[in-house]
């Protein structure tokens, strides 16, 4: 069967699928669909379509991206535009095949959006929401649109479409293509994609490899795991092509054993490819032939840098190595080698699909197309977005996000991953693409994007990255095996309050240091959270420092818990929660904590009721409380003279 | 350097770029990185992680230069120097940089640089004093305060994590050098650190203690034990194997004080085994003969000692020693004639004592009775291969190794037995696209690098390599151009072979025919191939078989003659090929000129002013049964421990208690010793000058480091001094005036001299003063012209297995010890690492005799019985036991036989026929007939004892108490080995 035949198959598949009699209900099953139970709603949603003997389909898709509402539903009636239920419970899957499916009641009260011809009451239109409005959808194209384990469903979307068009041009035409598309590279350090592959393509040689990092390990990072489990074909695809560019025969995919559900989609996607003779010798006849084998990482973050993953790849620790020579040279095996990330070869596809310059009209002048990220952190709508390049910064934080919940400020948001850094509030307007991020001193990274609001302390989130990536060093260059260490153990100090004078310069020429002096891409951008935080947020360091004082009141050593006595109502039920026994009281006594004892958990203000809020937390100040407990009545009547005489 | 040496091949035209390094104009070779430009032309870039014999690494950043065009601060070490290239390596950026990592090595490391046993070769020391440091900066730092434990496990050093600075300089070593692979990097971040597989101590590990990570270590993490800094450090040649690794000995008050390869060393490049660097504390020995001994009056020859030689010996001066040792002599020359008189010249000598021995051996005693131990391990290979190409020396070098694509190691254990030599091949192998056959009836290390490995049965040596020709010719793989112009006797060979199926070769060898198939493919097709061997070829009654079975393998696919081709019979001892060299053989004179040559016995007769006999002379292993027959009545000895390395000891012991006058010239009280008239203290190889030639025939220089210890003398000294007394003094008054006269009358030395052995050595034949030394041999014709195929037919070896003897016993060498362990079991730390001689045995043969590990086994022949501890291991075939031979307490050559190759007279070590039994069951059975019976045939025993049925009854279910009260109380390892015997027993 050639090409232009499994095509037409896929079409009419696709086309009877659209056009059947019977409903169809599209079930998110990536991990975070699963991870919110969409394995139980499946469950309930079979159990009560058996028993209402309702003919329907259940297909399951990958993630759309609206994580905050997972688990999610799209039911499409015949002749009827499809309308999306999100937050889903057992329940109120049953409700909804009672209501719509049977009785024909929308529920516009539980549909997030409808989308396909046509207009229902009351529920708006998906994309035109806040949140999916500014998305443009290039690599996420197929997610949660079709069934990731059909490879037909890829193709009548257009799948090996890229491919087939790649394999009629000679391969420095696909290569320029590429370059066209302004395409870089989506891993981090954003190099021109098409540039790389020519390398790889010029170098001498017989055997070339491509591999596919999907080793993703920020923490919070979620963009490539959702794209395999959604649309895994989109990235083999690209690789095909990347690798008939270079001339590589054959290729792996380095991805973390962390993701079963994705090395499952890829599996099986591998085999449908065989089988439409797609992978292996002599592809679409054209004389192409390419194999592709799949590496499972143990969970080094390391792992995720080019020439670490290939050492891991040949079975040797995993650790980077200086470059020269770059992989494009002299990668796995000493072979020349190109390595692009899941969402890279996501994109390439989309391009050879669909055109370099199509792919060019969005995005900024240097930075191209479009960019995913993971939205995490105090947002309302956390979840998996792609957006194009100079789109700002608000517009993710407020329109897509929601803004921040609880009517908090918005302090900061994080980009990069651990090793990139914070942008403050200030620069809410800052054009999201590669320049502008690292003018700030932050990364655009591989996408991840934590929101951070007022409650957080700057000195303490920076100790949590470092943290990070000073477990994560391979420990075989100095600056980063021990100077992350150095600096870790300074932030250590300050956010205990014990910060010297001078600890933020110390801070920040080590962080230059290790910048400057460290092997690879994880040593020379660990530092980053440091140089942002001490860039933007110096004011929060020398609170700590000098007056041992976290201003976000989240350093645990710098705060204290005091009983108001002039609000202490004695009700005794903070005593009875306390779990270190630091309070002491009595009946109608105002209550107090004993310092020495408290173990800052906090418990005390969660349970201090409401109409009394007798219960403060402070930090850098001292709050004047009785020595022992007194009568209730009795601080009423002093409160009222101390505020006379504060008044005089 | 390779030209420089062998003046044969011409190097490379490298291509010359040049670089501006701080402003000074630079040339460096295409490929040089930028801090080996700047190294080489003495522009010093700090590093801690550099080291010219490891791979580029870029771990400790502290080599970072300023290059104009590039961003950042590459890292010198790794970035290659191109032409026209601006580097700059001490700017501000760059000294900031540096000077901030040293702070953070500062910070996580101990200060305790007073007592730290690194002390004056700290690298670390001495880059923060180049960089140089402020204290002021160094107290803003956060100070480590993790202690982590310190690993001392192994007895020659010991390793602290907490002055590790990670630069894997030890890692790299363990794995790229000497091919072991016992340490790697473990966990990350500040966690990561270096130790053994699952953070075993060191010694629980597959640590070989060669200790090449420790003379790496830059700090003080991994340090010698008990080492301190000499006074002076003196450049000379290792005394264990005869690979000649050159070293520096460092001295301190007439002591070895410490040890480290020479990294100029020709054969060594800088490594050292475990025996070469930590084996040396033998020569301060207290056990050291320190002054002549003379046997008191009627103490017999053979009486038992209890290890105190002044009840067997007294004191006494040279004098008096000499005028007893001279009259003796003389008066035995004058009864019996010189040929009752013969002597031991020894491979541990350097080339002058060998020669002043063998020349006081024929111009004063009159004899041709002279040999060596190398009549134990290569007399064969030197008979075979000058059959086959006239010369019986290894064809190539070391550095041949490097250019070799495919290595045929057989009989061989080559990583434990000539380690340096072994972590060549292993290194090869895993580094390059090199190729290893490996045939030994055992599972040796080297198996574990070799892409096929054959298991053959001992002394089916011929067999195997006539396959391997078969299938070579079957499939047209000989090299036709080279059989036919450089050859003879091809064809008779051809049909010979034609036998040797795979399926005969598989039936006699046990090598399955596929494997056979597979690596005479490699062998045939390889580009250039050369073949090591050692004592498992030569130990045969079919050595000399053996070895030219090897010269045919390789004549057959011309793989002979070229570079990184060639013959390689690994040569034991130290100086063995000098000793053979310098004539210590009954049938050649130095330089392998036959003594039954009339115009070369003018030529010494001239030269020595004296007459010599014509008559070859007998062999180390015929002297015993000379002395048996009476024919040999005097014996002298240099530095030789026959009764440890003569096959079937018993023999030779009975032998030499007859003799009627021995004299042993020792360093120690040997085996041997013990039964001499009298005893001469020589010098120990530390404090002698000379020369060792090695088994690539490098002629190096031995220096002298120490004064020997109280009265002990340089061994040519004490034969020139004896030789005066007979009256023929020699005349030498040091030893380079013995080189000298040794080049004019031994042409293949030549042009050796001291002064021109300073750069290296010179690899003979070197003719004259200007001749570079020759790299390999048979280069356009063989020695002897066209090279001789032999056809070999396969012959069994000359024992075989009986009822009574059920096993094969192979003899061979551990790592850590020498030959009759004089030395090595001297030293301290290799005795520690190695204390006690084990039996391997295979876990099938174990479990058929109801013997565990550890368990003490008797082990006996048709020649003697010894007891030893049993080590079960996979590596022993089924059916074959295997023993080293250097403990005296278990002397493994009690049970060897004394079965000699007809042509080279070298003793069938490999192959002995011994029984292996629970040593307190070989006891018990011994004065109980009954017990014998019961654990030889139960069931019979059951039948020929008309026994009651209650006895039948409680023999059958294994009451062992019941059998107690029969033949008394039974040891409880024979308790739980007989009640399993009973249990198996089909009644």
């Amino acid at each position: 069967m050639d090409f232009r035949q499994i095509q037409s198959n896929a079409a009419s598949q696709w086309v009877a699928m659209q056009s059947s009699q019977k409903p169809r209900i599209l079930m998110g099953m990536g991990t975070c669909g699963i991870a919110a139970g969409a394995e139980d709603i499946v469950e309930a949603l079979n159990e009560r379509l058996a028993r209402g003997d309702i003919q329907a389909d259940i297909i399951r898709v990958g993630c759309i991206g609206l994580c905050y509402a997972e688990p999610l539903i799209e039911v499409i009636k015949p002749g009827k535009p499809s309308i999306f239920y999100g937050n889903l419970t057992p329940e109120l899957i049953s409700e909804i095949v009672e209501d719509y499916l049977i009785a024909d009641n929308p529920r516009p009260d539980l549909a997030l959006g409808i989308r396909g011809e046509g207009a229902l009451e009351g529920i708006p239109r998906l994309f035109d929401l806040p949140v999916l409005k500014p998305q443009v959808r290039i690599s996420l194209r197929n997610c949660g649109n079709i069934d990731p384990e059909n490879i037909n469903h890829y193709i009548a979307n257009g799948g090996y479409e890229g491919l087939a068009k790649a394999l009629t041009m000679n391969p420095q035409e696909v290569i320029d293509e590429v370059k066209k598309s302004g395409l870089r590279g989506r891993g981090g350090a954003g190099f021109s994609t098409g540039v790389k592959w020519q390398f790889c393509h010029d170098a001498p040689g017989n055997t070339k490899y491509v591999i596919c990092n999907a080793d993703e390990g920020d923490p919070g990072a979620f963009m490539d795991r959702a794209l395999l489990e959604g649309d895994p074909h989109a990235v083999l695809e690209g690789m095909l092509i990347g690798a008939y560019a270079i001339g590589a025969r054959e290729g792996y995919i380095y991805i973390r054993a962390e993701y079963p559900l994705a090395i499952q989609r890829l599996m099986v996607a591998i085999r449908q490819m065989e089988e439409y003779r797609l992978l292996g010798d002599n592809i679409m006849g054209s004389g192409f032939s390419f194999h592709i084998k799949i590496k499972e990482g143990a969970g080094a973050f390391v792992c995720g840098e080019e020439t670490a993953l290939m050492a891991s790849i040949e079975g040797s620790r995993g650790m980077p190595r200086s470059r020269p020579p770059f992989p494009a040279q002299s990668g796995l095996w000493g072979k020349p080698t190109n390595i692009n990330n899941v969402e890279t070869w996501g994109n390439v596809s989309a391009i050879l699909q669909k055109g370099g310059e199509w792919y060019a009209s969005y995005g900024t002048e240097r930075s191209k197309g479009t960019k995913n990220f993971s939205l995490a952190g105090q947002v309302v709508r956390t979840g998996l977005i792609e957006v194009p390049m100079g789109i700002a910064l608000r517009e993710i934080v407020y329109d897509i996000g929601g803004g921040i919940p609880g009517n908090k400020s918005l302090k900061a948001v994080q980009t990069g991953g651990p090793s990139g850094g914070f942008i403050p509030a200030s620069l809410i307007d800052l054009p999201v693409d590669y320049e502008s991020l690292t003018q700030t001193g932050s990364i655009m990274g591989s996408g991840g994007m934590v929101v951070i609001d007022e409650d957080t302390c700057m000195v303490e989130m920076t100790r949590f990255f470092l943290t990070f990536t000073q477990a994560e060093s391979c420990g075989k260059c100095i600056p980063c095996r021990w100077g992350t260490k150095q600096m870790l153990d300074i932030l250590e100090d300050i956010t205990n309050g014990k910060g010297r004078p001078g600890d933020i310069e110390l801070l920040q020429e080590l962080a230059e240091s290790v910048k400057d002096n460290s092997l690879c891409g994880l040593g020379q951008t660990a530092p980053n959270p440091v140089l942002t935080s001490t860039r933007y947020f110096r004011d929060e360091y020398e609170a700590h420092i000098n007056e041992k004082r976290c201003p976000a009141l989240a350093c645990t050593e710098l705060i204290s818990y005091y009983i108001l006595p002039d609000k202490c109502q004695g009700c005794g039920i903070c005593l009875r929660e306390c779990l270190s026994e630091a309070i002491s009281g009595g009946k109608r006594m105002v209550h107090i904590i004993d310092q020495s004892r408290c173990i800052k958990c906090g418990t005390c203000l969660d349970v201090c009721p409401t109409r009394f809020s007798a219960v403060v937390k402070v930090s850098g100040e001292e709050v004047i409380v009785p020595g022992e407990p007194v009568p209730v009545a009795a601080m009423k009547a002093s409160a009222v003279a101390s505020s006379r005489s504060s008044n005089e | 350097m390779m030209s420089a040496i062998t003046g044969t091949i011409a190097e490379e035209k490298l291509e010359t770029i040049t670089l501006t390094i701080n402003g000074q104009e630079v040339k460096a070779k295409k490929g040089d990185t930028v801090l080996e430009a700047a190294l080489e032309a003495g522009i010093y870039i700090p590093t801690l992680c550099y080291d010219p014999d490891l791979k580029p690494y870029g771990a400790c950043r502290l080599c970072l230069v300023e290059i104009d065009g590039m961003r950042g601060l590459p890292t010198s070490c790794t970035t290659p120097a191109t032409d026209g290239m601006v580097v700059h390596t001490e700017t501000p950026w760059v000294n900031q940089r540096r000077c901030s990592t040293m702070e953070l090595i500062f910070a996580n490391h101990p200060g305790d640089c007073f007592t730290c046993a690194k002390n004056q070769q700290c690298e670390l020391l001495k880059i923060a004093q180049y960089i140089g440091m402020e204290q002021e900066h160094l107290d803003r730092l956060r100070k480590s305060t993790r202690l982590l434990p310190i690993d001392r496990s192994n007895p020659a050093f010991e390793y602290d994590p907490n002055k590790c600075i990670l630069c894997a300089k030890c890692v790299r070593a363990c794995h790229e050098i000497a091919g072991v692979g016992a340490i790697g990097l473990a966990f990350r971040g500040y966690e990561a650190k270096v130790t053994t597989a699952g953070e075993k101590p060191l010694i629980e590990s597959i640590c070989k203690s060669c200790g090449e990570c420790v003379a790496r270590c830059p700090t003080g993490a991994l340090t010698p034990k008990w080492e301190k800094a000499p006074t002076k450090e003196v450049k000379t040649i290792c005394p264990y194997c005869g690979v000649g690794c050159s070293m520096y000995l460092g001295v301190r008050d007439n002591r070895i004080v410490s040890v480290c390869g020479d990294p100029e060393g020709a054969t060594n490049k800088g490594s050292l085994c475990v025996k070469g660097r930590w084996g040396y504390d033998f020569i301060s020995h207290p056990e050291r003969l320190t002054t002549p001994l003379i046997r008191i009056d009627d103490t017999s020859r053979g009486a038992p000692h209890n290890g105190q030689p002044h009840e067997i010996f007294r004191e006494a001066t040279w004098d008096e020693a000499l005028e007893l040792v001279s009259n003796r002599l003389l008066e035995i020359k004058q009864t019996y004639g010189p040929n009752s008189l013969a002597a031991l010249s020894s491979a541990k000598c350097t080339n002058e004592d060998n020669y002043v021995m063998q020349k006081f051996t024929r111009a004063v005693l009159g004899t041709n009775n002279i040999d060596h131990c190398a009549r134990l391990c290569h007399a064969s290979t030197v008979v075979g291969a000058i059959a086959a190409f006239g010369q019986g020396a290894m064809s190539n070098s070391y550095s041949d190794f490097e250019k070799t694509d495919l290595f045929f190691v057989i009989g061989s254990n080559t990583t434990e037995c000539h380690p340096i030599i072994g972590s060549i091949i292993k290194r090869r192998v895993k580094f390059d696209d090199a190729k290893l056959i490996v045939a030994d009836p055992r599972s040796i290390e080297l198996g574990e690098f070799a892409v096929t490995k054959l298991q053959h049965k001992p002394g089916t040596d011929v067999a195997l390599v006539n396959g391997l020709m078969h299938v070579i010719i079957r499939d047209g793989l000989e090299d036709k151009e080279f059989i036919k112009e450089r050859t003879e006797g091809f064809e008779e060979m051809r049909q010979l072979v034609e036998k040797y199926t795979p399926e005969v070769v598989e039936e006699i060898t046990g090598v399955p025919r596929a494997d056979l198939e597979a690596a005479a493919h490699l062998f045939g097709e390889a580009k250039s191939a050369c073949i090591l061997y050692g004592m498992g070829i030569t130990q045969h009654t079919t050595g000399t078989d053996n070895v030219k079975s090897i010269a045919n393998l390789i004549m057959l696919t011309g793989n002979i003659g070229r570079e990184g081709t060639g013959f390689s019979p690994l040569r034991g001892q130290n100086n063995v090929q000098g000793a053979c060299d310098l004539g210590a053989l009954p049938n050649v004179y130095p330089g392998y000129q036959k003594v039954d040559d009339p115009a070369v016995k003018a030529k010494f007769e001239a030269a020595w002013g004296c007459e010599l006999s014509d008559k070859p002379g007998i062999t180390v292993t015929e002297i015993a049964d000379a002395i048996y027959q009476g024919s040999i009545k005097g014996l002298y000895i240099m530095g030789e421990n026959p009764l440890m390395s003569e096959p079937n000891l018993e023999h030779a012991r009975a032998a030499f208690e007859q003799i009627e006058f021995m004299v042993v010239q020792d360093i120690f009280l040997s085996e041997t010793a013990w039964l001499a008239d009298v005893v001469l203290p020589a010098a120990a190889f530390a404090e002698k000058d000379g020369t060792f030639t090695n088994t690539e025939r490098r002629v190096q220089r031995v220096r002298q480091a120490l004064l020997p210890p109280g009265e002990a003398k340089d061994d040519w000294q004490i034969i020139s001094d004896l030789a005066e007394r007979m009256g023929q003094p020699l005349g030498y008054q040091s030893a380079d005036q013995v080189m000298e006269e040794i080049a004019s009358l031994t042409p293949i030395y030549g042009g050796i001299r001291f002064e021109r052995l300073d750069e290296g050595g010179l690899q003979w034949p070197c003719p004259d003063t200007s001749h570079p030394g020759t790299k390999f041999l048979h280069q356009g014709s063989f020695a002897r012209g066209l090279g001789k195929f032999h056809a070999i037919d396969y012959i069994p070896p000359a024992e075989s297995i009986s009822e009574t003897f059920p096993l094969i016993l192979t003899t061979g060498r551990v790592l850590e010890h020498w030959h009759t362990g004089t030395m090595s079991r001297r030293s301290r730390v290799l005795s520690e690492l190695c204390p006690d001689g084990v039996v391997e045995m295979h876990p099938g043969d174990a479990l058929k005799l109801g013997l565990v590990e550890h368990d003490l086994v008797a082990l006996s022949s048709e020649r003697g019985k010894l007891e030893t501890t049993l080590h079960i291991t996979d590596r022993a075939m089924p059916g074959v036991v295997f023993m080293p031979f250097h403990w005296s307490e278990a002397p493994a050559n009690l049970l060897t036989s004394g079965a000699l190759d007809p042509q080279a007279k070298i003793p069938e070590f490999k192959v002995s026929a011994v029984n292996a039994v629970l040593a307190v069951l070989d006891r018990a059975v011994q004065d109980n007939e009954f017990l014998a019976r019961l654990a030889e045939n139960p069931a019979e025993a059951l039948k020929d004892y008309g026994l009651t049925s209650e006895e039948k009854a409680a023999l059958t279910r294994g009451d062992i108490r019941k059998i107690e009260s029969w033949v008394g109380k039974i040891d409880d390892r024979l308790r739980t080995w007989l009640s399993l015997r009973l249990s198996q027993e089909q009644w």
